[in-house]
Order: C-alpha cells, then structure tokens, then sequence
C-alpha cells in the first residue's frame, strides 16, 4: 500500500480577473521510502498541489476538490487542526528561498525546538540537545555554537540544511522538498542533494522533489512526474523518462538541457513561447499551442494512460502513437522537440 | 552598542543647545509684542517699561542674554523667570508636568489596548464584517478634530453638563498625590480623547503590516511546521509586525510630552505643559517657550534614543556601531 495516495486533485483559485484552475486533476502515489520527483516550469501547478496536501493553500478564496489518502486518512478532507498534527510531524516540508522561510528575529535553535516541540512532550534541555544533534545530523559544523546563532548569520547552504533539520525534527515518513536547491550557488546545490540522498537512505523517508531542474531531478529519483499547466502529462520511472520519454513537452525538457559530453549547439535549444494562462487555458491539451506535432485531435484532452504493452506504469497524455514519438524525438541526434517552422 | 548610546547622547544635547539658540532668534527676529510693555501694564510710563526692561536683562545685547540663559542652565539647572508671573520657569515646568505625563502615559495604555486586538483581528479576518465596520470607525475616528471630539464627549458624559452625567468633565483633574480614584476618573474622558485618533492610526497600522507579514515564507513555514495558527500569528506574525509599531510609538510618545497634547489639555481645562507654553506664547514670555521648548526637545530625542535601542533588542539583524 503506498503512504501517500493523491486521487483527482483540483486546485482553483478566485482572483480578480477569474478563477485559476492552478491544479486541474492530478493523481499520484508515493511509496515508504521511495523519491518521486515532480518537474515543471514555473506555475505549472507543482507547488500549489504539494502545499494543497498539507492544507498551506487553504483560503477564501481557494477550492479544492479531490482526495490525498495519507495513512488511512483523506488530507483534503481533514479540518485544519487535525492537519497541524501532521504537518511537520509526519509530513515535514522545506522550501525555496531558506532565508525568507526562517524567521529573522528568533535563533536557529530556537526555531528547531519550536518545531520538536509541538509534536512531543519534551523539556527545554532535551529538546534543545534535539536541536544540537540534528544539526550535526545535517553536516552543520560546531553545531552546539551555531544553535544559538540567527539565520541571518547563516550562509545559504547552511540555512538549508537548518531547514532540512527542521524537517527531520520529528523523524517524518514523508518530506516535500519544494525547489530546495534553487536559491543556492551551484555547488552548494549538490551538497544539499547528497544530504537529502544521505538521509533518505539513513532515515528510510519518502521525499517529494518539486524541482524545475532535471538535473536535481536525475540525483534522486526514483520515479517522475512532469507537470504542465496544472496537469500530469507524462509519469514513469527516471529512466523510462529521460530515455523513452513519451510527451512532446518532456522532450522539450530534455533537450534543453546543457549537456557537458556533446558538442556545444550554436544556441540553447528551448520550447518556443510560454505556457497557457490557467485563467484561461487552451482546449484539449494544454500543450497544443506550443507543440509543433499539434493536429485535429488534440483540440480533446488526452487521458494520462498507458500507451506502452511493455511499460504499464509508464503513462502519458498524447495522442500520438509511440512508433511514431520515438522517430519524431530525435532532433540531431538526441532527445529534444523540433522547433516549429518559423 | 555603548560606543553608539554615548554618541548619540552626545549629539543630543548639542542639539539641544541648537534649538535653544533657534528659538531665542525666532523670538528676536519676529518680535511678538515687547515682553517688558506686557509686563508693566496698560497704564505704565515710558521709564517705568524701562527699568522693567532693565531688570528682565532685555536692554542687554541678544548674545549676551543667550550667554547667560545658557550659564545658568548648565551650572544651575535654571531656566530663568517667567516675565509674567516672575516663578522660576523649572518650578512652572515641574508643577506641570505630572498632569502632561498622567494624560499621555494612560492615553497610551488606551490606544494600544485598543489597537492591538482591532489590528490584529482585522488583518487576520480580512476583509470580514469585522474588518470593514472597524476600518471605516478608525477612519472616522482619526479624520475628528480632538476639540470637536472632546466637546461631543462632555456633551454626552460629563457630570455637569453631560446627558448621561457618567464622568467628571472639564476642569476635574487632580493630581495622583490626592487620591488615584478621583485622578483616573477624571482623566477617563481626556484619556479616551487623546488616543482616539492614535488607536485608529495604530489600528490600521498594525493591520496593514500583520497583513504583509503574513504573506512571508517564514509564516508558511511556521504552518508547515504544525503550529496551531494562534501561535503562528501571535509568535511570529505580530512579533515582526510590531517593530515599525514601536518606531511610532516612540516618536508620538516624545511629541505629546512635548506638548502635542495642547488640545486635549485645552478642552479639558487640564493644568499640563501644553496649556502653560499656550499661555506662554499668548504673552511673549520667552523663558517659559524656551524651558518648554527645550523639554519638549529633551523627550523627543530621549525617545527615539530609546526606540533605537530598542530596535536592536527588537530585531537582531540590526546592529549598531
């Protein structure tokens, strides 16, 4: 049985010029243990859906339709109280910015002890010797000095790792890491990533990466989903992805990425124009408008199935046959999308 | 940090030096009425203003006078003679004041009972029955003159005049030395006066910055962490919303000391500094401004000295060399 099972999600918000279908009918599952990461550009809906499942999205002016099955017990169903009991407890979250998500006024240790805190009966002293020790967990150096110091006194990596700690302060079954390397330098980046993978392993949690870098998502997954304009477009597993991708889009993905092992291309290739407003998103599939495979029937939504005997969990939203995918992929030798005739 | 209080003590009083010497110019370059024929009288004769002159030290040089005021001050604590009344301006200034800092200190206590909770629920409760009923009393509330809220309020309340005789009105303050019951009571309407219009600035104030800290990322992730949401705002929503409150705070606190609080004072015939540097001004009698005046200029730099220090307490990104 998997640990976390999304069925149907939708996500609306109302705003002045309309409503915003941000998540429109996402389903997913996360296993003990396992990594899934979820890739998109910006405001394809990976964030909104992650921070849905907790209830961080909850609002006037938010709807929210559908079911996240976590332990026997429906997250979008639940009141909010019952939600705060999960939250950073059996579900912890970390975010992009690690500055902007710590509190500039209270000391790291002080914001690690708040968070063991609320979900165990423990003292003052026990839980700051916590706070000590899952900052050495997170390769925090002199931790028993650095607890007492202000994020602001923290370099960035370091913020990130004190977020991570705080995460891990009640040893949660399942952590949602919503771009946790994008605000951070390079190599910074890949330090956080070992660290996840590190405790991934040590610890034997699930971890959602929402993440718009495939790279990041290359490190750690196990499995990916690639979102655009608020729907799943293409689920398998890393490799079923990036060497049998089935989705236009995906090989949009793919081939915009800088790679160091092949001849540099006179310009990055990109996937021309932007993605659909979801105020008003366009008919059938939402990747029509910039696809340039696009014909009659992609004016109706293909359903998000298998299309491949061999590979039943491999699933996608495309119409085309997959014969002809795997010949039209190929853009000058690799993976990539065919920019449209000018 | 010390380094930092010592200089900025120090600049504080030579600038309190430079408002003293301002005003003795304003006084001489704009000359409103001679302050020895006021002294002497309607009937007086031309040698009779003179002599007074003469005894005020006003026939001396403006430099001269300004050297004195300042030898006597520094050696002596003195702030010379009122020509009106010939009381030492210390002993006026003192006699007021404890009616100034009774009207401020309870006004504050008041606006910010009554902020706080208005602020915060409104900002948490945005845009609810709530919200929109209080936002538009605050607005009408700091849009009255003090004169014509004060006048409204012993219409309806004072004990005299009043339809619902429920408080003492005007002329009932007692100093605190006679009996705290009959001193608050009678402040209660002057009180309510005074931080009618603050509680409304500072209502809206805080609101509007608990509404932008709330949007934060640390705000999500104090959620994320499973905090229950009254600790969410109260902990970490209210604590960072609070530190332009308390810039505010202090600058209006200093103000009022200073004798911002005339009007209140005015209406409620209450014996404080705002009503003696009024009379002051009314009569020309330039010791009695300058002694208020650098009072006045003595609380507001003490204050926002103490606003800063607190700003580093406040907030520790802050550092002071």
């Amino acid at each position: 049985m998997s640990l976390l099972q999304v069925s149907d999600l939708q996500v609306r918000f109302e705003t002045e010029d309309g409503t915003v279908k941000a998540v429109d009918g996402v389903s997913f599952e996360v296993d003990a243990g396992e990594a899934l990461g979820i890739v998109g550009e910006s405001g394809c809906g990976k964030s909104v859906a992650n921070l849905t499942i907790l209830g961080l999205t909850r609002g006037q002016n938010t709807t929210v339709s559908g079911s996240a099955m976590f332990e026997g017990e429906d997250l979008i169903a639940t009141d909010t109280e019952q939600l705060q009991r999960v939250r950073g407890n059996e579900i912890a979250m970390i975010f992009q910015d690690p500055l902007s998500s710590l509190h500039p006024f209270y000391k790291v240790g002080a914001q690690l002890v708040e968070a063991i805190a609320v979900h165990q009966e423990i003292g003052r002293e026990k839980a700051r010797a916590r706070a000590v020790e899952l900052l050495g967990l997170v390769g925090v150096p002199a931790p028993e000095r650095r607890v007492d110091d202000y994020p602001h006194e923290f370099s960035g990596g370091m913020r990130q790792r004190a977020m991570i700690a705080m995460a891990l302060a009640n040893d949660p079954k399942l952590l949602i890491a919503d771009e946790p390397t994008t605000a951070l330098d390079v190599t910074t980046q890949a330090q956080i990533l070992q660290l996840l993978e590190r405790l991934q392993d040590e610890l034997g949690m699930a971890v959602i990466l929402v993440t718009h870098d495939l790279g990041v998502i290359a490190e750690i997954a196990d499995r990916v989903l690639v979102m655009y304009a608020g729907r799943i477009v293409e689920q398998g597993t890393l490799d079923e992805i990036f060497y049998d991708p089935q989705h236009p889009y995906t090989w949009g993905l793919l081939g915009s990425l800088s790679r160091l092992d092949r001849p540099r291309p006179k310009r990055l290739p990109q996937i021309r124009g932007l993605p659909p407003s979801l105020l008003s998103p366009p008919q059938g599939c939402h990747f029509r408008p910039r696809c340039p495979l696009a014909h009659k029937q992609c004016e109706k939504v293909p359903p998000l199935e298998s299309r491949l005997p061999e590979a039943p969990a491999h699933l996608d939203r495309c119409w085309l046959e997959p014969e002809k995918k795997r010949s039209l992929r190929v853009v000058e030798d690799r993976i990539g999308l065919e920019e449209p005739a000018a | 940090m010390l380094r930092y209080i010592v200089r900025r003590v120090l600049w504080g009083i030579g600038l309190l030096f430079i408002v003293s010497a301002v005003i003795f110019l304003i006084f001489y370059a704009f000359p409103s009425g001679d302050p020895a024929v006021a002294r002497a009288g309607r009937l007086a004769t031309p040698e009779e203003i003179q002599r007074i002159r003469e005894t005020l030290g006003l026939d001396q040089p403006i430099y001269v006078q300004y050297w004195y005021y300042v030898r006597d001050l520094i050696l002596h604590f003195d702030f010379g003679y009122s020509y009106e009344s010939n009381a030492p301006v210390r002993e006026l200034i003192f006699d007021r004041l404890p009616a100034t800092i009774s009207l401020v200190s309870g006004a504050v206590v008041l606006w910010l009972l009554a902020a706080f909770p208005v602020g915060i629920i409104s900002a948490v409760k945005q845009r609810s029955a709530f919200d929109r009923t209080t936002m538009v009393t605050t607005l009408a509330l700091y849009s009255a003159p003090v004169f014509w809220l004060g006048l409204v309020l012993l219409y309806l309340f004072a004990d005299d005049i009043g339809q619902f005789p429920i408080f003492p009105g005007q002329g009932a303050y007692t100093p605190i030395s006679s009996g705290v019951g009959h001193w608050a009571s009678a402040l209660i309407l002057p009180w309510i006066v005074l931080a009618g219009a603050s509680a409304a600035i500072y209502a809206r104030y805080l609101r509007s910055s608990l509404i932008d800290v709330m949007g934060e990322d640390y705000i999500r992730t104090a959620r994320a962490k499973g905090l229950g949401e009254r600790r969410v705002i109260m902990r970490h929503g209210v604590r960072s919303a609070i530190t332009p409150i308390v810039t505010l705070l202090g600058i209006d606190i200093g103000l009022l000391l200073a004798g911002n609080a005339i009007l209140t004072e005015s209406v409620f015939n209450i014996p404080g500094v705002g009503r003696l540097v009024f009379t002051a001004i009314d009569r020309s009698d330039l010791p009695v401004i300058q002694g208020v005046v650098l009072f006045g200029a003595f609380f507001i730099i003490t204050f926002s000295l103490i606003v800063d220090i607190a700003y580093a307490y406040l907030d520790p990104r802050v550092r002071y060399a």
